[in-house]
């Protein structure tokens, strides 16, 4: 049985207007048990929105959301979420940050902040429990926030282009540490981007969206050894073939939803 | 949604309001939609920055911290000579008999009255009394104000339903001019506290519960999602992401609201009592008294500005986790 399955699911969002807008649509995907699964396509393709539907967020319009078979009906707790902007707590330090999932989950104080400090070290953030999440860098901040959904030890990790904010090279460094941290625990992972690269090198299975309303044009395995080291592994003559295959997918994609904004654009002006 | 207005000016005070209700920038005007955070008025270290800004800026000499602490000396010692001197001309044009001390009062009278009122007591009884009892009234007024204007904006601001339910008669009522209830409450509860605690209560509630409201409103989507999953109650939200992140709104109301609180004390006083800081004003005022009505002015700035410099303090100690840039003058250093 598939850890995630969205089965024909479509998303209707009500607009300003009065109208509705379709995110998604008639879009299946599965994830397997232990699978790093990375979605690609062109912005406004419905990506962050099959998140949603997994974690329970959102409530698809029509299909299901399944979580080891069984539908998602409210808020998926067992799922970890890494969101694209800054959503660790301002006002707590980064060790209460951390220790907030074991809290709410109803450990003890104590239990919690000790979880919290292991999984510190673990994300090399040791002794910087006392400081606030203003006084660390962007990448510092990505860190908290992948200690802080981890704790949980989450069967299912869901990533909404969590690294897009940082600069290039902490970029790879952390997408190196998150294939590290990824491989002690093995959860399920859907990771949401718009970077071919950063998929490639994440992935078992890269899915390409079509430019919106969202569905999937293609599946790619990925069959790159592990452990890898997302510096280096874009060397690797296997990564460029699998490269040029998957961007004559996702280049139509990409192209019509330019073509679009630049519609739209030039109908606004 | 129905959207509750921010509140723009509660009432206007009474001349003779409290010197931090008149001169703290209004932080109902400020927030604007999607901003986050209300502009924050610098309180309580305005002066000290505008001393050090410069002089670390372009610091040339070995000991600038020296040259600053001497510049502050300075300044301080120019703001008294400008009291000094007004306060001087003021003297000086009475004895010109261009201004009548009988409307207007004289520096020399103010203070006779106000050593009298220390050294021998006013005509109500001693004026620790007096000013304890007004204090006290505010103090009370404002903690139940602010209370219950927090837990009901957040109550309201949190459940649509309640908003849907209450928003009329929250606009209703807070259309009222407030300081005519007042005359109601001195009327129903007598010259006792209780009326003025009540007035008091009236004038903080609304600023705060309007904030409250607002900031609950506001709360970055991201992080309650992020804390539903991670496990927190409805109730976990609200108390961990909704109340903090809102702190940042109903504090800055709070600085105006002790304002608000202490004109809700001195205003009922005025209407009618026994004792306190606004009785003493209304006696002097009707004995004619101008230099008593200005004494008591003094005490009451007096105890504005020690309650606002409280407030910043408290102020700094909550947000101590945001980044300084938006912390008032802590970025200055």
């Amino acid at each position: 049985m598939a850890a995630i399955e969205l089965r024909n699911v479509t998303k209707k969002f009500a607009t300003a207007d009065g109208g509705t807008y379709t995110a998604i649509q008639d879009l299946s995907l599965t994830v397997e048990d232990g699978q790093f699964c990375a979605v690609v396509g062109p912005t406004g393709c419905g990506k962050s929105t099959t998140l949603t539907l997994v974690s329970g967020l959102e409530r698809p319009s029509r299909g299901e959301a399944l979580i080891d078979g069984v539908p998602v009906r409210g808020i998926e707790t067992s799922t970890g979420f890494v969101f694209q902007q800054d959503a660790v707590f301002p006002w707590k330090t980064v060790l209460d940050n951390v220790a907030a999932g074991p809290l709410y989950r109803g450990q003890r104080r104590s239990e919690a902040l000790g979880l919290a400090r292991d999984w510190l070290r673990r994300v090399g953030l040791g002794g910087f429990e006392d400081r606030y999440p203003h006084q660390l860098s962007g990448g510092m901040r990505k860190r908290v926030a992948l200690a802080q959904s981890l704790i949980n030890q989450p069967r299912i990790l869901l990533m909404d282009e969590p690294f897009s904010a940082l600069d290039v090279q902490t970029r790879a460094i952390m997408s190196t540490e998150l294939l590290h941290l990824w491989d002690q625990t093995r959860p399920s992972v859907v990771f949401v981007t718009h970077d071919l690269e950063e998929a490639i090198a994440l992935a078992d299975k890269v899915v390409v969206l079509k430019a919106g309303p969202g569905t999937v044009k293609a599946e790619f395995e990925i069959d790159l050894p592990r452990p890898r080291v997302v510096q280096e592994i874009r060397f690797d003559p296997r990564f460029t073939r699998l490269y040029e295959q998957i961007w004559e997918a996702l280049r139509t994609e990409v192209a019509e939803a330019y073509a679009r904004t630049t519609r739209l654009a030039e109908v606004a002006s | 949604m129905i959207d509750l207005p921010t509140q723009r000016d509660a009432v206007a005070g009474p001349s003779g309001a409290p010197a931090s209700a008149a001169s703290t920038p209004s932080p109902y005007a400020a927030p604007s939609a999607g901003s986050g955070s209300p502009v924050e008025s610098p309180a309580g270290a305005p002066a000290e920055n505008l001393a050090r800004g410069p002089v670390e800026s372009h610091a040339a000499g070995p000991t600038p911290r020296s040259r600053a602490r001497r510049r502050r000396a300075w300044l301080a010692a120019a703001r008294l000579a400008v009291v000094a001197a007004l306060l001087a001309l003021w003297q000086l044009g009475v004895g010109a008999k261009v201004v009548d001390p009988f409307f207007w009062g004289e520096p020399q009278g103010v203070w006779a009255t106000m050593y009298g009122w220390f050294t021998e007591g006013t005509s109500q009884g001693s004026l620790a009394d007096q000013i304890i009892i007004t204090l006290e009234e505010a103090v009370l007024g404002f903690l139940i104000g602010a209370v219950l204007g927090v837990v009901l904006g957040i109550a309201l601001g949190r459940v649509q339903l309640l908003s849907e339910l209450f928003a009329p008669f929250l606009k209703a009522a807070n259309s009222i001019p407030r300081i005519i209830l007042g005359s109601i409450f001195t009327v129903a509860f007598g010259f006792g506290m209780q009326s003025k605690v009540l007035l008091a209560v009236v004038l903080v509630f609304f600023g705060v519960f309007f904030n409250a409201f607002q900031g609950a409103r506001e709360v970055d989507r991201n992080l309650i999602a992020n804390a539903r999953l991670l496990g927190a109650s409805r109730w976990r939200v609200t108390r961990d992401v909704v109340l903090p992140s809102a702190f940042t709104w109903i504090l800055a109301s709070l600085h105006i609201s002790f304002g608000f609180a202490l004109i809700g004390a001195l205003v009922g006083e005025i209407l009618g009592a026994n004792q306190g800081l606004g009785l003493l004003i209304r006696s002097s005022q009707n004995n004619f008294d101008m230099n008593g009505v200005l004494a008591g002015m003094v005490l009451v700035a007096v105890v504005a500005l020690t309650a606002e410099g409280l407030i910043t303090l408290l102020e700094r100690r909550l947000l101590r986790w945001r980044p300084p840039q938006t912390h008032g003058g802590a970025a200055v250093e």
